[in-house]
């Protein structure tokens, strides 16, 4: 990496042997690297001493919510006496989103160790990991693992000599975007179709699979786990910033020259050093036009706009794009999110109408269709937007475009309906200009140089 | 009366070792089709009642899923079946060109399976390796960055049969162990 | 619609539109505004089913009094009224069960714009057809659409195609163009019809309703689908393209398949019935009945329907044919043939001829298999009335061999038979032959054809009366269509018989001055019953005093069986 020097450097926790090529995902590398040593450790604390640090860790989920896993961990219903599930969100599906991948491939015994310190510390009768099916070779890198931890205690029965013995089964999907929610995942693994369920009342903490309290977290928030084990929760909290603790696994895609996944403490860097120093910035002559900061539904930024605002603590902001710091609340505060933390850097040769086009097919093609507005609403704007990309825009359909998106939003039984609407609302809000053209009489010839999206 | 599907005794014992690793035989309904469909190349009606009688359930539930998930097939892809990533971040990096590449050179439409039954194409959504696009599915192992001309050249080791072995295009599975 | 019981000590205090109202507890907010009358529209929630939430057409705003975190007391606002914490995002009704002090606006511009883009949503991809649509006039999505929605489209999109006019069974079409996707069938059919045939298949927009290919909607329930489907997805291959709904007359109707005593409505127009539907009553059959009850309304026009009196095979006036039937019963020793299928009215006349006859009472009963929902194993409608006005104290047997012994012995020289075939019971025909008959009964049978004098009855569509179900409800039902030209129900045909014979007169006028009679035993199970009381409604008779009779009807929706064991 030819970083200036007060480029941030990468903090790597979760990603530390990720691409070691003297690691390998067997349990003997894991071991070498001290490997379920946590685990240990977790055995010799009391469940509810387990919860309590990560509790105080601060760890925020990181499949896109960014709510508090220690705080999911506390809604459990433990009064019922119904059994506890554990499961392992690992559907990793949001477009530009790829760090799970890497954690599965290549350091999966980090994922179970976590996940049997959450079990233990949940009392989970039995785990799963929900694995995306595109994953052929990760979920059979996941059921050796799985084995060789067996084979040593460290999971199944009686773990650790513990009397406590909980089993994971590595559970695939099957190509559906919606498992990735957790109560849509639940019902698939409940071998039904993944319609999410409404909340309330099928709150998973209380009435979750099999209608048994269930807690659902995604791959990489239970890797946190373990460190924050190791270290204590009030060590992991003075990782990164207070709110926003621990390390974030960004995944960068699009027009940057060195796209990838790269581990930070939350907050140490922005999203302009982001692109422009760490990816090696924009392909040579080209300029930043938009980015989408946390996965595909994450309303994109523009390049140009300001972000404006007071923080909590009373102290104003006023960024630009590049200074929007790379944590869960800067793109809040940028009124997007950081979602699962996919970046999708878009240069000035990307026609926005195209790119919408491209992310609305996404989601027409991956709503349930359950709902009415989700399943009617995303499949109409995927047909206006395909027409405005085939030369037939008309003058109306932008705001009837943000009509829809609005008629959407809030309204669904899941939080895909917000996916499907987030995009339209923030793109044609953004550039309704760009919009606009489309269906004028003499139409910009369309640049060469601008990829196919659609 | 219902015909008895034929399975190897491979699958069949993996079958029976799966399903009572759920508390409920319901659950299995995913990792039972997957498994006759890897042997099957697909789930026809046949197949849905069999599953379905297998894990205690109505025809009508295993079809509903069947039908719902993209990666289940009521029909079988090719013998050779490529999947290309059609979402933004790939697209961005020329997913659509790489998918005309593949249409032109294997002579299928995407979505379909060419009529002598040696090549399918598919152009999917995200298969989550965003950052290395355009990403390029075959035979269960990701291939990256499959662009421009490197996507004609895939294609040609392809059809000739030399992808696997080929030292142009290491998959991401195999690039964990060099 | 009878709403569910609810004890005044069960009320709760909500606000609703910013009135203070008291709902039972325990009710969600659809059905809680439509007590106060508030309509909160309604695709997939049905109150007879689960909860699915799926349509998003009852999306409401709601909120609640907040409580001080540490004190748990209320927040009050300056005028001293609780502090309401409104929920960002609209809620649907029909998954939010009413909590004490709740906020509920089904008025506001916010929920008329979620109405106005659901309806919008619905219709996008809906064909539009009501000019050839049989729902046409009985379509929530035409409602709605009117009442709350747009009233324009935005949509220039091509429409999604889907297979039009399936055979989705023997009884149900399937337009899946016009389906919105609510899964009510789907839930009727695993919830209620335990009979998982039907599912969705597809995703998303183009999610397609169906049956597993080679299996079909066939079971006994089938119909129900069609008046639960909110649109015109679901029809019954029978009614459809028959009728515009809007000519029907709707009347409260029993079902007389069997001892469930389903209610129903008969849709009948110009005097001619169309179609049975359910009636909801969530005592009996929630809002659900067979598809072979429905079937019944056939018998008014079948080709054994006796539509004149006759004696002795010539054709007679209805006056003559009672003077024979005089002649030929009084003063003998008569046998009398009741039904479990009369009225309970027709069973009280029955008993009082029987008793001034003195006349030995048979009762024949007819059993099937029980389904356990609501066809019953009792199939007649009425085996409780006739014990209810102690006609018969024994439990009948779909065999009269008594009966035929009788006859044989020569121990009788004549019968009065209710509608009844004896000869299907187990009478053979020598020993029939050997007493004259005077049948009274709607429709043609081996034993009205060896009659000496044959009566016609009406058929149940024709008159009213009442019933007496598995569970012991009284339950009252009307004429729906006018019965064959000349032709009486049968009360009045026996009051005359009655009347003839004791010279006793009863002063008939109808069924209420015949109820004054029923009622006015104290000991009887019925007394102090006005017919008034009955029309249309279930009325709850203890019996307990029968509850040593062997009843066959096995346990199933809303009925246990009394217990036999002492």
């Amino acid at each position: 990496m030819n970083a200036r020097t007060d480029t941030p450097t990468e903090r790597r926790i979760i990603l530390r042997h990720a691409d070691d090529p003297n690691y390998s995902n067997r349990i003997q590398c894991y071991l070498r690297e001290g490997g379920y040593e946590t685990l240990k450790k977790a055995f010799s604390m009391k469940p509810e001493e387990v919860g309590e640090e990560v509790l105080k860790s601060g760890v925020r989920g990181r499949g896109g919510a960014g709510f508090p896993a220690g705080m999911k961990w506390k809604f459990l219903d433990r009064k019922s006496g119904k059994p506890i599930y554990l499961i392992c969100n690992a559907d990793e599906s949001e477009p530009g989103t790829f760090k799970d991948r890497q954690i599965i491939y290549k350091d999966p015994h980090q994922l179970i160790e976590g996940m049997m310190i959450s079990a233990y510390a949940i009392q989970a009768k039995q785990a799963f990991i929900y694995v995306r099916a595109e994953f052929h070779e990760g979920a059979r890198i996941l059921d050796r693992a799985i084995l060789e931890a067996k084979e040593r205690g460290y999971c199944g029965d009686n773990v650790l000599g513990s009397g406590y013995g909980c089993d994971i089964v590595v559970h695939r999907g099957a190509g559906a975007y919606i498992c990735g929610e957790e109560t849509g995942l639940i019902e698939s693994l409940e071998g039904k179709r993944p319609n999410p369920r409404i909340k309330p009342p099928y709150f998973p903490a209380v009435l979750g699979l099999y209608h048994c309290p269930t807690i659902v977290n995604n791959v990489e928030t239970l890797c946190n786990v373990r460190h924050v084990i190791e270290m204590g929760g009030d060590a992991f909290a003075r990782i990164g910033k207070p709110n926003n603790t621990g390390t974030r696994i960004w995944c960068v895609s699009g027009q940057v020259m060195k796209p990838g996944y790269y581990e930070f403490e939350c907050g140490a860097l922005t999203l302009g050093q982001m692109i422009f120093e760490v990816c090696g910035g924009l392909r040579p002559g080209r300029s930043l036009k938009a980015v989408i900061p946390g996965g595909s539904s994450a309303k994109v930024l523009r390049a140009d706009e300001r972000f404006t605002g007071t923080h909590k603590d009373g102290t104003d902001y006023d960024w630009g794009l590049e200074d929007v710091p790379l944590d869960f609340d800067g793109p809040m505060a940028a009124g997007s999110m950081s979602g699962s933390g996919g970046i999708i850097v878009m240069d000035d040769t990307v026609d926005v109408v195209e790119a919408m086009a491209n992310v609305n097919a996404f989601y027409a093609h991956e709503s349930c269709g359950q709902c009415t507005p989700c399943r009617e609403g995303s499949l109409w704007m995927r047909k206006i937007t395909q027409r405005m990309c085939s030369g037939e825009a008309r003058p109306e359909d932008p705001d009837l475009l943000l009509s829809i998106a609005r008629q959407i939003e809030g309204r669904t039984i899941c939080a895909f309906g917000e996916a499907a609407a987030w995009p339209t609302q923030s793109f044609v809000s953004k550039f309704k200009e760009e919009f606009v053209r489309k269906s004028s009489a003499s139409p910009e010839p369309r640049n060469e140089k601008s990829p196919q999206l659609i | 009366m219902i015909e008895e599907l034929k399975l190897s005794s491979e699958t069949l014992s993996k079958i029976d070792e799966v399903i009572p690793k759920y508390p409920e035989k319901r659950s299995a309904a995913l990792m039972v089709i997957h498994l006759v469909q890897d042997e099957l190349g697909a789930i026809s009606d046949l197949a849905c009642e069999w599953i379905a009688r297998r894990l205690e359930l109505q025809p009508i539930n295993v079809k509903e899923l069947v039908t719902f998930y993209p990666m289940l097939r009521e029909k079988p892809w090719a013998r050779n079946h490529v999947r290309v990533c059609r979402t933004l971040p790939c697209a961005l990096r020329g997913s659509y060109a790489t998918c005309r590449t593949f249409e032109r050179m294997l002579g299928v439409k995407e979505g379909h399976v060419r009529d002598d039954g040696e090549y399918s194409l598919e152009f999917m959504e995200c298969l989550a390796d965003c950052g290395q696009g355009p990403v390029v599915i075959f035979d269960e192992k990701t291939y990256e960055n499959v662009e421009g001309e490197r996507a004609e050249r895939f294609a040609e080791l392809l059809i000739e049969g030399k992808l696997r072995d080929s030292d142009e295009f290491i998959s991401y599975e195999d690039g964990l162990s060099k | 619609m009878i709403a569910p019981e609810h004890k005044p000590t069960d009320l709760i205090a909500v606000n609703l539109n910013g009135a203070e109202v008291e709902v039972p507890e325990g009710i969600n907010v659809v059905e809680a505004a439509a007590l106060h009358g508030s309509e909160v529209p309604h695709y997939c929630y049905h109150p007879k089913l689960s909860v699915a939430g799926n349509c998003r057409m009852c999306l409401v705003e709601m909120g609640t009094p907040i409580r001080d975190r540490s004190s748990g007391e209320l927040i009050l606002e300056e005028d001293g009224s609780p502090k309401i914490g409104w929920v960002p995002k609209p809620v649907i009704g029909c998954a939010t069960t009413v909590t004490p002090g709740m906020h509920i606006r089904t008025e506001s511009p916010l929920v008329s714009e979620c109405r106005e883009g659901i309806m919008e949503f619905l219709l996008v991809n809906h064909p539009l057809d009501c000019p050839i649509c049989d729902q046409a006039g009985e379509c929530s999505l035409q409602e709605f659409a009117t009442d709350y929605g747009r009233g324009y489209s935005r949509y220039v999109e091509r429409k999604n195609v889907k297979p039009k006019r399936t055979r989705l069974g023997p009884r149900v079409t399937l337009d899946d163009e016009r389906c919105i996707l609510c899964s009510r069938c789907i839930r009727f059919c695993q919830e209620v019809a335990k009979d998982d045939v039907l599912g969705f298949v597809d995703r998303g927009s183009f999610s397609t309703l169906t049956c597993f290919p080679g299996k079909e909607l066939s079971n006994n329930y089938s119909l129900n689908t069609v008046d639960l489907c909110p649109v015109g997805a679901l029809t019954s291959t029978d009614f459809r393209f028959k009728m515009r709904v809007w000519f029907l007359k709707e009347t409260p109707g029993i079902c007389t398949e069997s001892s469930a005593g389903c209610n129903t409505l008969v849709s009948s127009r110009e005097g001619v019935v169309q179609r049975i539907t359910p009636r909801r009553n969530d005592r009996v059959n929630d809002a659900w009945m067979t598809d072979s009850g429905r079937e019944l309304y056939k018998a008014v026009k079948s080709e054994n329907r006796i539509l004149r009196p006759s004696v002795n095979g010539m054709d007679h006036t209805m006056d003559g044919a009672i003077a024979q039937a005089v002649e030929l019963l009084a003063g003998r020793k008569i046998g009398v043939v009741a039904s479990c299928r009369s009225t309970v009215e027709e069973q009280f006349l029955v008993k009082r001829l029987a008793d001034c006859l003195s006349a030995k009472v048979f009762l024949r009963g007819h059993f099937g298999a029980d389904d356990g929902i609501l066809l019953s194993s009792d199939r007649t409608p009425n085996l409780r009335g006739a014990l209810a006005v102690d006609l018969f104290d024994l439990y009948p047997s779909d065999h009269l061999k008594d009966l035929n012994e009788d006859l044989a012995a020569g121990n009788l020289d004549g019968l009065l038979v209710m509608g009844e075939d004896l000869v299907d019971a187990g009478v053979s025909e020598v020993n029939l032959a050997k007493a004259p008959v005077v049948f009274l009964g709607a429709h043609h049978n081996g034993t009205s054809r060896s009659a000496a004098v044959v009566l016609p009855g009406l058929s149940v569509f024709e008159k009213a009366g009442s019933f007496i179900n598995r569970s012991f409800f009284l339950q009252g039902f009307e004429s729906a269509v006018p019965g064959p030209v000349g032709l009486r129900p049968e009360w009045k045909t026996l009051s005359s018989i009655f009347e003839s014979i004791s010279g006793e007169s009863l002063a008939l006028n109808d069924l209420r001055s015949l109820w004054e009679l029923i009622s006015e035993d104290g000991d009887s199970v019925l007394a102090g019953i006005k017919f008034s009381d009955l029309a249309g409604k279930s009325f709850q008779i203890n019996g307990e005093r029968w509850s040593h009779l062997p009843f066959v009807e096995r346990q199933a929706l809303h009925f246990e069986p009394l217990s036999s064991e002492p």
